[in-house]
């Protein structure tokens, strides 16, 4: 095991429905989260980012969905071999989530401060007075205005980007390792956006926890992250630092995604589009899941799936074609 | 390292005073509005505050003993001594009926009450964790949906006969199932809702999620539902007894009153016009606040 890792993820498997035509919706992700490292999750919807996710806090529905194969180590522990019931004292407390729609996943019902409380309540054991300073120095750090006078409000008087930030400073209330925030910005308009980056940033630089970001904004992961890991039909297909990923892609299907962004001096010719779409999860038995959308496939690609080949520095891409442009070669996996 | 010391971020105004943002009252408002706002609805609540009283100080206001019977005064027709006449057996109607209204409101109040709370309990466990346990209680439920209340009602009593608890629980069990459906569909929608996902992520165990997240969000229709239901539930019970399998005779009930007096119709008709009249009124009156509690709480199904 590599020091200083938070999460490792090793050939994760996912499969979800009967067990006699169960459709595989990870096919052996891996990827590192380095302590106090920020990583970007990105792919196209269907990709399997947030079931990479879920995974993690061990909350994909079952039935349908089970991990066949793999593990998960969260700080030396493999989350896939504890019970169950051991799961709720290291959600919260050790990986916290933050999810994407912040208008309703807060309690209608409850007062703002009883639910973020809620979560020092099951994990400390402390007062109802220090429960109460340790909310409103939360708020106060997420940056809601008069924090003592809104632990009683209700969620439908905030706005959509202060909630946000209430799922923030719920989220981080125990001080996690790791924050996974499964698009946290998707459903906020571009300044509450940019916002609620920001605070993101500051703290991962403040309290040093990691973040997991999973997004399908390449502008919003290369603002937050060190690294991207790119996702498609269930495959991990890149991974690299964010500059390498940015300035050299490896993959056809991240030069596409790169190629999809409107530039700003770009000319008013028709934006870049990767033909078709995700296969749906489970049609592809063989070979590149891209396959059929690629623009560089040889004959090969049809037939075998390309292991993660090595390029310069950290980079890592599944692929044939580029591999062999580059001499990249695979290295025996790092243990 | 303390958060408190530390500069907020992203904080234009850092020196809003920390007053509190006013609670929110306006459900009270709303309920306080809708009931006051209607003529139909002021009566309404002006005939169940009086039928409260009547029952509460029943020993106080009734003129004579309920039960007390003389062979003097059979019959006799509403005159200042019986406002409402006595019946075959020389007993005073009106007392009777002030008694009969202590009598339902017991059982109208009891029974719903009980109801909603297994039904709930029932309902919300079925929805939450699905699989054989929804199955189970979803047949029983389906099965006793089945049966017409009041044929359930007279099937269940019956079996077990007169008395107060076997009324309660012979009115309970004929609501069950409703509450029980109810509170089983609001949480099959509720368990969708991210906010419990939410609460499943900071690692809050099961039975908190059900009692401070499933609960209180599928509070409002069972409320509705309740009020609405001790309407039924009186008329219910006046059925029972009417049919002699709610509550026994002497003991005054509205439904016996009526029950007695139509074997004596043709002596005098005024045990019937009495606790008819009271029935109806009552009934009316649940069913006009109800209808108004359910506006404010539950205007989708309204």
């Amino acid at each position: 095991m590599m020091k200083g890792n938070v999460l490792e993820i090793r050939d994760l498997h996912v499969e979800f429905g009967p067990k006699d035509r169960a459709i595989q919706v990870l096919n052996g992700v891996s990827f590192d989260i380095p302590q106090g490292g920020a990583v970007g999750l990105v792919g196209e919807s269907g990709s399997g980012k947030s079931v990479t996710s879920l995974a993690t806090m061990r909350l994909i529905p079952s039935p349908p969905g089970r991990v066949t194969k793999g593990t998960i180590t969260f700080n030396g522990t493999d989350l896939l071999a504890l019970p169950l019931g051991k799961m709720p004292d290291i959600r919260g407390r050790d990986i916290a989530m933050i999810f994407q729609e912040p208008m309703s996943s807060l309690n209608p019902v409850m007062k703002i401060g009883d639910q973020i409380g809620e979560a020092i309540m099951l994990h400390e054991n402390i007062d109802r007075r220090a429960r109460r300073a340790k909310v409103i120095e939360m708020l106060k750090l997420v940056g809601i205005p008069n924090p003592e006078g809104r632990l009683d409000s209700y969620p439908h008087q905030f706005s959509g980007g202060m909630r946000q930030r209430v799922m923030i400073a719920m989220a981080l209330l125990c001080r996690p390792k790791l924050l996974i925030a499964d698009e946290p910005t998707t459903a906020l308009d571009v300044t509450i956006q940019a916002q609620v980056l920001e605070l993101m940033k500051d703290i991962r630089a403040r309290l040093g926890t990691a973040i997991l970001l999973i997004s399908h904004d390449l502008g919003v992961v290369a603002d937050l992250c060190d690294s991207v890991v790119v996702m498609y039909a269930g495959h991990v297909v890149e991974i690299g630092a964010t500059e390498e990923i940015f300035d050299t892609p490896r993959h056809p299907y991240t030069r596409g995604l790169l190629a999809s962004i409107p530039r700003l001096h770009g000319g008013e010719e028709r934006l870049f589009q990767i033909p078709g779409s995700v296969p749906v999860p489970g049609t592809i038995k063989k070979g590149c899941p891209f396959y059929s959308r690629c623009g560089m496939r040889i004959d090969r690609c049809r037939t075998e799936m390309p292991p993660m080949f090595d390029f310069d520095g950290s980079q890592r891409a599944a692929c044939w074609v580029t591999a062999a442009e580059a001499h990249a070669h695979v290295k025996e996996p790092a243990q | 390292m303390s958060f408190a010391e530390q500069r907020p971020i992203l904080t234009d105004e850092p020196d809003i005073p920390a007053t509190p943002i006013a609670a929110d009252t306006r459900l009270f408002d709303n309920i306080r509005h809708v009931i006051f706002g209607r003529i139909s609805t002021i009566v309404a609540s002006l005939a169940i505050l009086l039928l409260i009283l009547v029952a509460l100080f029943a020993d106080f206001i009734a003129p004579y003993d309920p039960l007390a019977q003389s062979i003097l005064n059979v019959n006799k027709a509403p005159s200042w001594e019986h406002l409402l006449g006595t019946d075959g057996f020389g007993r005073d109607v009106l007392s009777r009926i002030i008694y009969g209204a202590r009598n339902s409101l017991i059982f109208g109040l009891i029974s719903p009450t009980l109801a909603a709370l297994i039904g709930t309990t029932l309902g919300v466990v079925a929805g939450y964790f699905g699989g054989i346990v929804d199955r189970v209680v979803s047949r029983l439920i389906d099965l006793l949906l089945a049966f017409p209340e009041l044929l359930l009602a007279i099937i269940i009593a019956a079996a077990l006969g007169g008395g107060f608890w076997n009324i309660i629980a012979v009115l309970t069990i004929a609501y069950v199932p409703g509450f029980a459906r109810v509170a089983r569909a609001q949480t099959l929608a509720v368990k969708q809702e991210p906010y419990v996902e939410a609460a499943v992520a900071v690692g809050v165990r099961v039975p908190t999620i059900i009692r401070r997240h499933v609960v209180p969000n599928i509070s409002a229709p069972i409320v509705v539902l309740m009020t609405l239901w001790v309407a039924s539930a009186i008329r219910l019970e006046a059925s029972l007894s009417f049919l002699g399998i709610g509550t026994q005779p002497p003991a005054p009930s509205w439904g016996n009153i009526i029950r007695d007096g139509l074997n004596n119709l043709f002596g005098t008709p005024w045990p019937i016009v009495g606790a008819g009249v009271a029935i109806t009124c009552v009934v009316l009156a649940f069913n006009i606040i109800g209808d108004a509690i359910r506006d404010v709480l539950d205007p989708e199904t309204a």
